[in-house]
């Protein structure tokens, strides 16, 4: 990349089982193109498949920035929709206010906000009950 | 251990690409959680599960997965089928349960472990 940044942004929109996960597909492939090491590629690839999950259930709708540089990968995830009333608890494993429904579908393990931290050189959230929630998530190359 | 030599134990029919039975397999991995998948199961594994629905595909092509194995002989929905079609994974499935399936394939990679190690 010759020292330049990659930028690219994704939507995504809430309830939408049917495409959830093509944005997160998409961006390993891109990580993959440009020459990422793999184990790096896993790691954001596990953040960011759950950030785009979390929009799907909870939002209405999102969007995901995937930024490249030399030194490190960062995702800029944003949504619009109900936000998070106590981001203590939502970070807790286990913590899920996920349907019975999606419960049933294998969704709801309470682990999706906890994993995205533990893959994370740095990670931020940020809510707002009734307006939305964004995630900040960067790893070191 | 190549697909094909598990498959051939394993009672399970392809639902998708056939044509990757010649794919590697590492290990193996239980689950319905699909975070709880998407955490802990590794490339070149195969994904022992009971969920059928679509969103199966993006966590085994996410994670590099050999196959999925749909236990308890479950078939997968018609937009899972076509989802891995497109996305090139492969789909089987098997009548036996999770806990068949995991303790079969594990004795097939476990045994070319020790084989491995004696020559
Ligand atoms: N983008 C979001 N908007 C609103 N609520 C959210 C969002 N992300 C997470 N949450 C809340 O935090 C909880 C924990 O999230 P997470 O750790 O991903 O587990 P899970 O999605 O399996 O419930 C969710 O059940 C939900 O209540
Ligand atoms: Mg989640």
């Amino acid at each position: 990349m010759n020292g330049g940044t990659f930028r690219r942004e994704f939507e995504v929109t809430g309830g939408d089982f049917y495409n959830a996960g093509r944005v997160s597909t998409e961006i390993k492939e891109i990580l993959r193109q440009i020459g990422i090491a793999a184990p790096k590629i896993r790691r954001i690839a596990i953040a960011a498949y759950e950030a785009e999950m979390n929009i799907v259930m909870y939002a209405r709708s999102g969007m995901v920035i995937l930024q490249v540089t030399p030194e490190i990968v960062r995702l800029d995830v944003s949504d619009v929709g109900p936000g998070i009333e106590n981001i203590e608890l939502a970070m807790q494993e286990g913590y899920s206010t996920a349907s019975e429904e999606m419960r049933a579908l294998g969704f709801g393990a309470g682990m999706g906000l906890p994993n995205i931290k533990k893959n994370a050189d740095r990670f931020e959230i940020r809510s707002e009950v009734g307006k939305g929630t964004t995630l900040e998530i960067e790893v070191n190359l | 251990m190549k697909l094909s030599e598990i498959l051939q134990q394993l009672d399970a029919a392809v639902c998708t690409h056939p044509e990757r039975a010649d794919t590697e397999v590492t290990g193996g991995y239980c689950g319905d959680l699909l975070s709880d998948v998407i955490a802990n199961a590794q490339a070149g594994q195969v994904w022992v599960t009971i969920q059928v629905h679509s969103n199966i595909v993006a966590v085994a092509a996410l994670k590099d997965l050999a196959a999925v194995i749909l236990a308890n002989g479950r078939k997968p929905q018609e937009d899972t089928l076509r989802k891995a079609q497109e996305q090139n994974v492969t789909l089987l499935t098997s009548p036996m349960t999770s806990f068949e399936l995991a303790g079969k394939i594990y004795t097939m990679i476990a045994h070319l472990d020790l084989g491995s190690g004696c020559r």
